[in-house]
């Protein structure tokens, strides 16, 4: 279940990112309305290995209820999805891209991100790439840097709380059934 | 939504009572309800794989984790400022599957020799049947820390508040050397909790407790947390970075970054070895946590008039607590423990000659009134102890020497008591001049 509505807590701990910064790709609001409206998530770099961090994150969002597409140039199908080579050669609509590439391809991948008309770039945790983040936003893709998909999802539904995890969500709200 | 608020870091007397609870969506209880269950049903069979896989977060089994004392991690973690935190079914327990999760057979931890009695023998002998070895430091000695590191060793280990004489720990230096060597810094901060002292704003990188003291606070029930700051970087620390044998070779940094340690220690340790805290004592230990600030403040100012009337006692031989200007280590408590020095200090009689101490030390327990003759820390209610012949008794005299407990040394726990009545006790327990 989610927290109740108007989360209004700082979310600081665990990222590289300056004050300034996250302000700008870890705004809790702006974390919130994507994965709320955000159907289908195009995952780069996602492994065929079930015990990587790609597919942990990917296995989740699935279960989630989100549509994914892997985005890997050596693979057929993941997760039972077929596979593309790159972003450009996905044929449906992809609201996020969500990145588990090394910071120095991120800039490449930020274009293929703008070219295809995504509307968000997520680089995943200890993933920071501010050239990248500043070409997609200046494109009208709202960015997201330095975080999970998966810790977030559960920060604000619920879960991540279950295992023991700060989510420095604090609310004397009712929660919200999913 | 109404409107956007600019977010907020709410302060510590507010995380006491909220954090780590928000009212369900179904009863919208505000009182934190006990999970009393040791298992909980499955979606379906393919989301049981997957939260055995831990890839799904969710409850399977209490022994792993439950709603309840998941509350009581959360909170604990959030006002210590942690990442998380794992509670365990006592303190020692917390300190087991710190070391067992951190430690390979071979490896060796610095520690403080200024610790609780059975934490020594823990690492000494318990510890040694798993093939890992310990060197003890003087804890207020950084040259006997940076001395006693050796390629082998993986931790540093020492008490915020050492018991019983109050050794206070000096966290930023030996964390800045644990930092320098790449090993982390674990902190036991039982006698100190959250409210008095934070390890981590200093650098430590795990925090212990024996939630059973001051957390609880009413002497109720048993219970321990490892909390973990979430900044240590673990990518080449071989136990937490190194695929893992007992986990489907998971590397369990690499997947669950700055909660790898964590994972590790609840999906392997605590699932291993069992020492998991039963809902129902969660649900004491937050009922205590929701009032600590309040007591840490209270009892330590209580026992700080305590301490000046110990000390100006002509029957006192001496007196050990750090907020007095006499103690040591009075600098390091006004800068690490600014609100109070804790609520537990010790002293000795007067003896007329050797071996007297002792004898004095007796007499003085049996005529105490209020103070309750105990084994333990952090109530409400005040306690009293002679560590050398119960708490402390399994060490060697040397050892005893080392932890800075003589013979005739006297524990004080102090509680909520009105403090003139504890004062008016001490003194008709107390030989007359």
């Amino acid at each position: 279940m989610g927290p109740g509505p108007g989360i209004a807590c700082a979310i600081t701990l665990n990222s590289a990112l300056t004050p300034e910064q996250q302000r700008l790709y870890q705004d809790p609001l702006i974390v919130q309305r994507l994965l709320r409206e955000t159907r289908t998530i195009a995952v780069v770099g996602l492994s065929t290995d079930p015990q990587r961090a790609s597919w942990f994150v990917a296995s989740y969002l699935k279960k989630e209820g989100y549509t994914i597409i892997p985005v890997n140039p050596k693979a057929d199908r993941i997760l039972g999805e077929k596979a593309y080579p790159d972003l450009e050669s996905i044929p449906v609509a992809v609201d996020l891209v969500e990145v588990f590439r090394p910071a120095a391809e991120c800039l490449a991948i930020a274009r293929q991100a703008v070219a295809i008309h995504a509307k968000a770039l997520w680089l995943q945790l200890r993933l920071v790439n501010l050239e990248a983040a500043e070409f997609a936003a200046r494109n009208g893709l709202t960015v997201v840097l330095d975080r999970c998909v998966k810790m977030e999802h559960g920060r604000y539904f619920g879960r991540l709380h279950w295992a023991g995890m700060n989510t420095e969500i604090i609310s004397a709200r009712k929660a919200r059934l999913p | 939504m109404s409107k956007e608020v600019d977010p907020r870091r709410f302060g510590f007397e507010t995380r006491m009572v909220h954090a780590g609870h928000i009212p369900d969506a179904v009863t919208g209880a505000r009182a934190v309800p006990i999970y009393q269950t040791t298992s909980f049903v499955f979606d379906d069979t393919e989301q049981a794989a997957q939260l055995f896989e831990l890839k799904q977060y969710g409850n399977i089994y209490t022994r792993i984790s439950n709603p309840t004392t998941a509350v009581l991690e959360e909170r604990v973690a959030s006002l210590e400022g942690g990442t998380g935190a794992l509670a365990t079914a006592s303190g020692m327990a917390a300190q087991l599957v710190t070391f067992l999760t951190l430690l390979q057979p071979g490896d060796e931890i610095v520690a403080s020799s200024q610790l609780y009695g059975g934490s020594i023998t823990q690492l000494v002998h318990t510890l040694k049947k798993f093939s890992i070895g310990v060197r003890f430091v003087d804890p207020s000695n950084l040259g006997e820390w940076e001395g006693a590191i050796t390629p082998r060793t993986k931790a540093l280990y020492g008490e915020t508040i050492g018991n019983p004489r109050g050794a206070i720990l000096d966290i930023a230096r030996v964390a800045a050397l644990a930092a320098s060597r790449g090993v982390p810094l674990i902190v036991d901060s039982t006698m100190a909790t959250p409210a008095l002292c934070r390890p981590m704003e200093h650098g430590a990188t795990i925090v212990v407790h024996s939630a059973t003291k001051f957390i609880g606070g009413h002497g109720t029930a048993i219970g321990g947390l490892l909390v973990d700051s979430g900044t240590f970087d673990f990518s080449r620390y071989p136990s937490i970075a190194a695929p893992s044998p007992a986990y489907h070779d998971l590397r369990f940094f690499d997947t669950f970054g700055h909660y790898g340690f964590l994972m590790k220690a609840r999906a392997e340790t605590l699932r291993d070895t069992g020492g998991c805290l039963s809902p129902f004592n969660a649900f004491l230990l937050i009922q205590g946590l929701e009032t600590l600030s309040l007591r840490m403040e209270r009892q330590s100012a209580s026992a700080l008039r305590v301490a000046h009337f110990l000390e100006g006692h002509p029957a006192v031989a001496w007196v050990a607590y750090a907020g007095l200007p006499s103690h040591p280590d009075h600098a390091l408590a006004s800068k690490y423990l600014p609100k109070g020095a804790g609520a537990v200090l010790s002293f000795g009689l007067k003896a007329a000659s050797g071996g007297e101490g002792r004898a004095a030390g007796r007499r003085f327990i049996e005529a105490l009134q209020l103070f309750s003759h105990l084994a333990n820390i952090g109530d409400v209610r005040s306690l009293v102890i002679h560590p050398a012949s119960t708490t402390h008794q399994q060490l060697s005299d040397e050892e005893l020497a080392k932890g800075g407990v003589s013979p005739e040394l006297i524990r004080l726990s102090i509680g909520l008591e009105n403090v003139e009545d504890l004062l008016w006790d001490l003194d008709q327990a107390l030989p007359a001049p």
